[in-house]
């Protein structure tokens, strides 16, 4: 019992000590009050030099910390503990926010870079006019492939997965939009369809997809298509533009019927307390050549129009991951279909899931 | 006098003592149990409604409540088959203490670093496909199948099902074997008759903690079967994180507990009996 007592007031000890010394450290650092933002964002999205940059440049100290899924975000934002400044959700994810009461409206007087972004990229259906957001990297949903594993074949349509001699090759990202809307798109419908007979039409085609399905999974498929255990896989550009860095047999297309068009967004949630340092960061991140460095070190494609010129041509000119304009017309951005819709989607979804070859 | 006071401050102090349980229960038990309850009878707009049960009897969700089921049952089974023997053997080693500890170390490594690392063994390209190919054999699909998934569950949950059986066979008194063979018993009615009705209560045991989590296992499911196996766990999971229609979740998982607290009542019966019985 005695040894019990001193273990247990050691360890209290010991860590409120660190507690202390963490609280001193950051204090001489200048990590305190006003002169600090708290940036909440995806795993390794942004530079580090950068933000030693915007440090530099402006005397306010960043703490980076990280999520790894919108609703994960969502949560830590409605609790409300930890003063986030900046967030980088996806645009499904600031409807949600929007609806919530969770974001706080940007003054746009403070954001002159918002010039940079491309004019293509603003004012978009789920936040009209930006009054809330600032698009910070944007993507596709296609197709990754490895042609050394399929003799050479191309893929230039959703359709094309469904080939008889496809048998157990392919794995799917495990989402209910993703999955549903290129099975609308392979049927020439839009992805955001709220027609039920239409939305049934793709679950019966999905489930004639099952023989070809090797795996549903989630961030795994990185790792899977790295190592060449499936040839074929359905995922984000961002994951893509990953895969092909690690396996330079990959190859990625968004298909000629059309796909989603995604967009991560710099906001201010409201658990804000530096709120002028905030829009400091998110026009610090607009300016073109940070954006073009940001672009480099992230890889996925940037909205910053200025940015874009400053890029290499060899990487804004890779339509794979740049896709031309008569491809980016049939891209279509998630609408929120509201929570009713949403559960009839994920009920199909999980309909097709059960549905074993 | 005196020892009314006592036995006053006895109760006094014992009722202390069950503060810190009766708050842990209230806590972490009674109350998200209420609200697990309450969040079934509630529809995504929040009202009341008797919808999610409805839905929960149609084919989707019924099928996947046997799928559960099915992979649940075929969980403990091949556990119970390899533990028992395992757990037998055990007793009668040198140094028995030392292979339990090997047996139960694994498990003490995070569950998600096993699952990732039956992707490296099973992958294309892994160790045990290497095998195969030198065996003669040749590549195989092990990872996303039925066989891995079983495989990976039975490997987890094996500790879990020796650690009681092999309690009870520890405890059995070695004269009553000795006076089962003096009688003329052979090994195998011994075995049945005398060694397995002693270690039956840790079989039940082992069977409980092994059935119940298996029921509602999601990990597993999407890490090492690829989602090729649904159980009602990948569907909590979703209706929670994804979906956010927490009336249907919780239907899902009411349906659980209770699946569950009958598991439970019918394991224990029995017990009560063959007391009656005796009786």
């Amino acid at each position: 019992m005695k040894k019990l007592i001193q273990f247990f007031s050691t360890v209290f000890l010991v860590s409120f000590a660190l507690m202390f010394l963490v609280n001193y450290l950051n204090t001489s650092e200048g990590y305190a009050g006003r002169n600090t933002i708290t940036v909440f964002n995806w795993g390794d999205y942004i530079d580090p030099e950068l933000i030693k940059q915007f440090e530099k440049e402006t005397g306010i100290k960043v703490i980076l910390e990280t999520f790894d899924s919108n609703e994960a975000m969502l949560v830590k934002i409605q609790q409300g503990g930890t003063a986030y400044d900046v967030a980088i959700p996806s645009e499904y994810a600031i409807e949600k926010m929007k609806e919530e009461d969770l974001l706080i409206k940007l003054d746009h007087s403070k954001l002159p870079n918002l010039k940079n972004i491309d004019e293509r990229f603003l004012d978009l259906p789920f936040d009209p006019g930006n009054e809330y957001s600032v698009p910070y990297f944007w993507g596709t949903v296609g197709i990754v492939y490895n042609p050394d594993m399929l003799g050479g074949r191309e893929f230039d349509s959703w359709n094309d997965l469904w080939a008889d001699d496809l048998k157990n090759q392919i794995v799917l990202v495990d989402g209910a939009r993703e999955v549903i809307g290129f099975a609308l798109n392979s049927l020439h419908y839009s992805l955001n369809d709220t027609n039920k007979a239409h939305l049934e039409e793709a679950k019966n085609k999905l489930i004639r997809l099952q023989p070809n399905i090797k795996a549903i999974v989630g961030d795994e498929i990185k790792m899977l298509m790295v190592n060449e255990e499936a040839p074929v896989a359905v995922v984000w550009s961002g994951d893509a533009a990953d895969m092909m860095w690690e396996n330079d047999k990959l190859d990625y297309v968004v298909p000629k019927e059309g796909s989603n068009l995604w967009f991560d967004n710099m906001v201010i949630p409201k658990t804000a307390k530096n709120i002028d340092g905030a829009h400091k960061f998110i026009n610090f991140m607009l300016d073109a050549e940070v954006a073009a460095q940001n672009t480099e070190y992230v890889g996925y494609a940037t909205p910053n129009k200025a940015a874009m010129e400053l890029l290499p041509d060899e990487v804004v000119n890779d339509e794979r991951f740049y896709p031309p304009p008569e491809l980016t017309d049939k891209l279509e951005v998630y609408e929120n279909l509201g929570q009713e819709m949403l559960s009839y989607y994920n009920e199909l979804y999980l309909e097709f899931k059960m549905h074993t070859k | 006098m005196k020892t009314v006071k006592v036995n006053k401050m006895e109760k006094k102090s014992r009722n202390i003592f069950l503060i810190p349980y009766i708050i842990w229960i209230a806590v972490f038990v009674i109350i998200p149990i209420i609200l697990v309850i309450y969040y079934s009878f509630v529809d995504i707009h929040g009202h009341f409604t008797l919808a999610n049960y409805k839905k929960f009897f149609t084919p989707v969700y019924l099928k996947m409540a046997l799928t559960s089921f099915w992979y649940a049952f075929l969980i403990t089974a091949i556990t119970l088959l390899i533990s028992y023997p395992t757990a037998y053997l055990l007793t009668k080693t040198k140094y028995k203490q030392i292979w339990l500890l090997l047996i139960i170390l694994p498990s003490w490594i995070n569950l998600l670093l096993r699952a990732y690392a039956f992707i490296g063994l099973f992958g294309r390209h892994g160790l045990v496909n290497a095998l195969l190919e030198v065996m003669g054999i040749g590549e195989k699909q092990l990872l996303f199948t039925d066989f891995s998934f079983i495989f990976v569950s039975v490997y987890i949950f094996i500790p879990f099902m020796i650690l009681p059986i092999f309690n009870a066979l520890d405890k059995i008194n070695p004269s009553l074997i000795d006076a089962s063979k003096d009688l003329g018993a052979s090994g195998w009615t011994t075995f049945r008759r005398v060694i397995f009705p002693l270690t039956f209560e840790g079989v039940k045991a082992g069977c409980q903690v092994v059935f119940i989590p298996a029921l509602s296992l999601f990990m597993l499911t999407r890490l090492i079967a690829g989602n090729r196996v649904i159980t009602l766990g990948t569907a909590v999971e979703q209706h929670f994180l994804v979906t956010r229609d927490w009336g249907m979740g919780s239907a899902i998982a009411v349906f659980l507990t209770i699946i569950m607290v009958l598991t439970m009542l019918i394991t224990g019966k029995r017990k009560r009996v063959i007391k009656s019985e005796k009786a």
